[in-house]
Parts: structure tokens; sequence; C-alpha cells
């Protein structure tokens, strides 16, 4: 690590003084300063004489710059910073507070004037970086995070993870103090790093330490470039607490580096032809559409291609309704993955007993093609790039940005003949779609009256209540009721599974929603809002309407039937599979936890006759502009 | 044939009836369920097993399913039932003798036979919402 420059080159910042006279300053300043008066003249700059220090008791008619020189700047390396992230444009900031930051916090908040970005509090690290993922996946552009480089970075790294597995972009800002003769004694030291971002680099696409005004521009604007290239993925910036604190040099022309972002990477042409061909020849091709539907152009592609073709689509945001939604990769001849997290889980079942066997549910001879933007990315340590599955073909692009190219080839490519061949594809996929509608149907009838109350219930009392609103399923499951059309309405989990994700993102993502006045709804497991139900304060805090329905089964259910399975294969007692998975005794009662910060809030509601009434009070209340919670007992799965 | 004196006509009589209604009476107990020859068990016993074992962690508290298959209304037959339960051949793990006896696997099947039959979803108008 290069030390300060103390040059004068114009794109840089000189230290306003030595590390020595600063250290006689704030010699002089512990031992008694003058109380500071406002509008005391900003520091001069570079390589000033030592700075004397007038004693207590009346300054009278001293001038003020003599009084309180050394002690005032109103033009701190931070303001700079402020520009930089305005010319990003950054809607909101998240944070947990943290000394280490205090410079850029100051300058946000009064230079900045508080708005774009908005500084938004947050209880816990991991929440503010939980709400940063779930907002980019409704907004499309990263929400900035702001952390001290140490121990909030500790907190905030599960969520980082699931970020980066979810290819979500996060903007990581770290407060540090590198140079150790800045520290003060104590904290400051225990929340000091040398190479801060080192213990989540596994997981972030790219971070820097800026050392000068100058290289934090090119740094800032460089690490959102990057998080905005395919694939995207979080990054951290470190802000020395020196650089942010310490007075910019009059008269320097320090550069606001311009943004570009790239356009991303498309299929190559030769490829694309191929993958039509085989597109167009296939008797029962499956689309599955992986992490597509982040936006409505990728989910129009969707649409258009699956028409085109007459076959059907699962996942990637297709439309719950559209008759060619749904697909079975058993039956099928031809599979296009399009950004498909796990290839290999998706043809593919293992079974977990004692001896592990796998099995391909492939059709013998059928085809897989695979079009992602990860092939151009791929990291080793952390395993989230699952199992390997051999290919047909393997195309390293983009997926939204190839589909045009493909789409138009298939349409080139389709003769009269294969066009009814489609048509009477597409009938069949249809009415299979319907018989399973039916058996939704029947499901749910059998699971209507039941206490604790099933998910199957609450998905149908909600949709009653929410089909004819501008609604978004910010977190957690949607029944099949639901008539899922837009990007916003289904923004998928965490990614890497990482719980206690639910919570957070639901409040994040409502913080994106409000301005279109969107209905935000969550299905709030129990176990992960309690990981940090700070979260819940936030959104009370910063008005963010959100709707919370419970999914209250008092247990890490996953965990309990491990538990079990763990049991059986010993044969050993099964009784005490809930030790160290359930959350009873007592039960926690989430409503009185919600009212506690601010919610309106219900519960435990046990009986589903109940439920319809009590959410359509609880939405009343999200739309003056409350949040809302519904604590819903509910069966265990 | 020489009758004693102490069963007397009317003992016979009350022989000859019960002989005669043998059939009948048979037919009112509940018959086991089809393709097994098990006595029925004991189905109060049943939902307590069901509950201390576990079984509704996977399969609903009422056996309606979940992370696990549907087990009621109308399960299988409780040869089946046995059958799968010690050799799954899916996700589920397997249950031995040791685990849970047959015996109380005969219970908890009787458990899965008193849950009643669900309504028909056309009668239940959310099920039935257009949008």
């Amino acid at each position: 690590m290069a030390k300060k420059q103390q040059t004068k080159s114009p794109a840089t910042t000189s230290p306003v003084a030595t590390s020595e006279e600063r250290r006689s300053f704030l010699k002089m300043a512990a031992g008694g300063a003058a109380a500071l008066v406002a509008g005391a003249k900003a520091l001069p700059a570079q390589n000033a004489a030592p700075v004397q220090m007038a004693m207590a008791s009346a300054p009278a008619e001293t001038d003020a710059t003599d009084l309180y020189e050394g002690m005032i700047t109103e033009h701190p390396g931070a303001d700079f910073m402020v520009d930089v992230f305005k010319s990003i444009g950054f809607e909101y900031i998240a944070s947990n507070p943290g000394s280490s930051f205090r410079g850029l916090q100051e300058s946000f908040i009064n230079y900045g004037k508080n708005r774009s970005p908005e500084w938004i509090t947050c209880c816990h690290e991991e929440s503010s970086v939980a709400m940063a993922h779930a907002y980019y996946k409704i907004e499309g552009k990263p929400m900035m995070v702001m952390a001290h480089g140490t121990v909030g970075l500790q907190h905030a790294a599960m969520a980082i993870y699931n970020s980066y597995v979810d290819r979500v972009p996060v903007y990581i800002v770290l407060g540090n103090t590198f140079d150790a003769t800045q520290r003060r004694p104590g904290a400051e030291w225990s929340h000091s790093v040398q190479d801060a971002a080192s213990m989540v680099r596994d997981y972030v696409k790219w971070d820097d330490m800026p050392i000068s005004l100058a290289h934090f521009s090119e740094s800032a604007v460089r690490a959102y470039k990057i998080a905005m290239t395919p694939p995207t993925e979080p990054v951290i910036i470190v802000a020395d607490s020196d650089l942010q604190e310490r007075p910019i040099e009059p008269g320097a022309k320090n550069r606001i580096a311009r943004l570009t972002l790239p356009r991303p990477p498309a299929g190559d042409s030769g490829a694309v032809q191929e993958v039509a061909r085989m597109l167009v020849a296939a008797e029962n091709p499956v689309v599955l559409g992986g992490r597509l539907g982040r936006n409505q152009n990728s989910i129009n592609l969707l649409v258009e291609l699956a028409e085109a073709l007459q076959c059907p689509v699962n996942g990637g945001g297709f439309p719950s309704r559209h008759p060619l939604a749904g697909g079975n990769v058993r039956t099928a001849d031809l599979i296009l993955a399009l950004e498909v997290p796990d290839i290999w889980g998706a043809v593919n079942s293992m079974t977990d007993q004692l001896e592990r066997t796998t099995q391909s549910n492939l059709k013998a001879g059928a085809k897989i093609i695979t079009i992602a933007a990860t092939d151009l990315y791929t990291k080793s340590n952390y395993q989230d790039f699952q199992r390997f599955q051999d290919l047909d073909l393997a195309i390293a692009a983009d997926a939204e940005a190839t589909l045009p190219s493909l789409i138009e080839a298939v349409k080139r490519l389709t003769t009269a003949d294969r066009k009814n061949f489609f048509a009477d594809r597409g009938k069949k996929i249809a009415a299979s779609r319907q018989a399973a509608d039916e058996r939704a149907r029947r499901d749910a009838a059998i699971e209507w009256d039941l206490s604790p109350i099933s998910a199957s219930r609450i998905n149908y009392e909600l949709w009653e209540q929410i089909k004819n609103k501008d609604w978004s399923l910010v977190n957690g499951g949607g029944g099949g009721v639901w008539n899922f059309t837009k990007s916003y309405q289904r923004i998928g989990g965490s990614g890497g599974a990482g719980v206690g994700y639910g919570a957070p993102a639901s409040v994040g993502a409502a913080l994106a929603n409000k301005k279109y006045g969107r209905l935000s709804i969550s299905i709030q497991n129990d176990g992960d809002l309690m990981y940090a139900p700070g979260v819940l304060w936030t959104a009370a805090h910063h008005r963010i309407p959100l709707l919370s329905v419970m999914n209250n089964n008092r247990a890490y259910h996953q965990e309990v039937m491990h538990l079990q399975r763990m049991a059986c294969r010993h044969n050993r007692d099964l009784t005490t599979a809930p030790i160290g998975n359930v959350i009873t005794d007592p039960n926690i009662d989430y409503a009185k936890l919600a009212q506690s910060m601010g919610w309106y809030a219900e519960g435990p509601i046990t009986d589903p006759k109940e439920v319809g009434p009590a959410l359509k009070r609880a939405i009343a209340q999200v739309e003056k502009g409350t949040p809302a919670l519904l604590d819903t007992v509910m069966q265990p799965r | 044939m020489r009758i004693s004196s102490r069963v007397g006509l009317a003992g016979l009589f009350m022989m000859a009836v019960l002989i005669a209604i043998a059939p009948y009476a048979r037919a009112q107990a509940p018959a086991p369920a089809s393709g097994t020859s098990a006595p029925a068990g004991n189905a109060a016993n049943g939902k307590k097993l069901y509950n201390d074992i576990g079984c509704w962690q996977c399969h609903g508290y009422s056996g309606q399913g979940g992370a696990g298959a549907k087990l009621a209304p109308d399960p299988i037959s409780l040869a089946g039932f046995t059958r799968y339960i010690r050799k799954p051949t899916r996700a589920m793990p397997p249950y031995t003798a040791k685990l849970v006896s047959d015996a109380q696997l005969a219970d908890i099947y009787a458990f899965l036979l008193t849950i009643p039959k669900p309504p028909d979803p056309k009668s239940i108008p959310l099920l039935n919402q257009t949008d």
C-alpha cells in the first residue's frame, strides 16, 4: 500500500498538514479547546505551519480563523466522494452507523441534502445488504450499502454471499482507517484492517481501496461498471477515513470519472443459428428460464420465443397463467437452459439415503443447450456453481441480450409445416395445464379448513384481496392461482439459501416499490425473521408500506426433517428430532414484536376463517402507508 | 340326536338363531382395508403416534401432504403403506420396526382412515374465483 501522496498534482489532493502537525494539533485539542463557532474559515491548504490553539476562556475580539485554525474544514474529501456517487445515480444508502464512515455520512446528509441518495437506517448490516439485494431485483439498479470495514462487513458477509450467488449487484462502501497514526486508541484499532475486502473477496466481483480523491473517483465509477456488467455481482470500495475527513486542496481539479455501462455480450451468431435450427427441429423442446425475468423485457422475449415455438417455459418469470407455462424435462428431447443456476439439478435427481444414488431425468438422446453469462466468470472456492453437467451446446453470453437474434432465427427457419406442428403441440400443452390447475384446486380443497392454516388457504385468500391491485410479491411463495405477469410481481429468493434474507429483502423491495404505489406482500417465515427483526423498525421508521403474512410454523422445519432422517438412518429415537430445531415454548408473539416497532399487527391467527377479514384490515393499513403484519400459524410445510 | 335335558329346546332354538345371523353380524363390523387381513388399528393411538413420531412434519397434520406425499383421505392399502415405510424408494427415510412396529403402523393407518373426504372444490367460492 503506497503512502499518502504529498504532491501538488491537480488531479490529486495533498494533505493539509503533515502527520506531525496533526499530532500536535490533536494533543492541544485533547488538552482543552475553545468552543467552536459557526462560520470559522477552512484550514489553510498544504504544509501549513504547526497549528496554534487558542486556549479556553473568552475569545472576545479574536479573529475566528485564528481561533479555530486546524479544526474546521467546509470542504472535506467526503464532499467530493458524494459528488462522485451522485453522478452514478444512487437512490438510497442502507447503513448501520459506523465511525469509520462518519465523514461520508455527514457529507451525504448535509452537503448532499440526504437526497439521491437518501440515508436508510438499518439495525444490522446483514439487513442493509439484503435490502439492497432485493431493491435491485425490483428497480434494476444497485443500491448502496455503507458499513464498517471490519465488524460491519463481518455482519454483512452472509447477505453479500446471497447476493453473489443470486448474481445481484450490491454496491458496498466500507469505512477504514488505513494510516495507523490516525487511529484513536481502542475501537478504532479493532475497526481497522490492512485489506478490508479480503474477507469476502471470494464472493465479490471487484474491490479497491483508493488512496486519493482522483483515484476514488475512477474506482467508484469502475466498481459500478463492473457490478453491472453481466454476470452482475456485488462490489466493494473502501473509503479511507482520512481521505473522507481531510480537506480538499483548494484549487484542486478533481475530476468525476464518467460512467459508461458496457453493452451486454450477446451469443455468437453462428451458435445462435445452430440453436434455432435445433429448436425448430425438436419434437418436445422445453425452455428453462432460470434467472431471466428480472425485467419486463426478458419476460416479453421469453413469451415471444415460447409462442414462436409453441413450447413450454419453466421459470424465468414466465407468466404463470400463460397456456405454455410449465414443462417437464422428463419428456423433452431438447432443453434450452437460459441463465439456469443449476443445470445438473434440473435434469438429474439424487436420493438422500445412506448411499446416495443419482438418476438422470432425461429421455435417451435428449439434448441440452445453455446460454449463460456465468460461463464468462466463475470463481472456485465457494461451490455455488453446482455439479458439472454434460451439454450439447454452450453459449457464453447474456441470455437476454441473445434472445432477440435467437427469436428472429427461429421465425426465419419455421416453415408452414412446422408451424402447423407447433400449433398442435401448443394445444396439447394448454390442455395439460388445465388438468394441472384442476388438481391444484382439489388439493387446496383438502386443506381448506385446516388449523393450523394451510399455505393454499393463505394464497387464495390473499389473491382475492389483491387481484385488482398493483401488487408485488417481495418474499416467499405465492400460490399457483396468482396471475404473475410482471417482472416486479415475483423476485425470487436469496440465491445462496442463507436464511435471514426474507425479512430485509421484503423491506428493500418494498422501498423500491413505494414510489410506484405498489402493494408489497411478503410471506414471511418465522425463523427467517428472527435473525434480524430490527428491520421491521427500519420499515416503520422510513414509512415503507409492506404487508407481511407470517408463515409461522414454529420451527426450522427443514432441519427437523433432516434430524428425522438421521434418527431413521441410525435407527434411533425419532421423537428428539425437534431438539435444536423448533421455535416454541414459548411461542413468539410476532404481532407484539411488530407492534413494538411501529407496525400494525394482528395475531396469532389459527382459524382459517379469520384470515380473509384480517387481510382486509391489514391491507387497508398498508394502503395508508403503515406496514402491517399478520401472525398466521401455519401447517409445517 | 338326543338333546340334553339341560340345553333344552329353548337353548337349541337360540343356537339355531345365532348360527343363522352370524354372517350378518360379521358384515356389520368394519371391513379391514383391502389387500390386508390385519386387524384394524387404534385410531386414537395412531393420531398420537403420528404426532409423536413426527409424520406430520412432512405429511401435514392431517396427512394432506407438504414436503411429503398426501396420505389421506383415501390412503393406499395398509400392506402398501407398511411396505413403503420400511423400504421407501424416493426421498423418505426408512422406518424400521424398532422405530415403529407393525402394530403402531396399523394404528397410524387407522388414524389416516378417519380423515374425512374434502369438500367439492366447486363448493368453495374462492377456489372458483374469476379475475
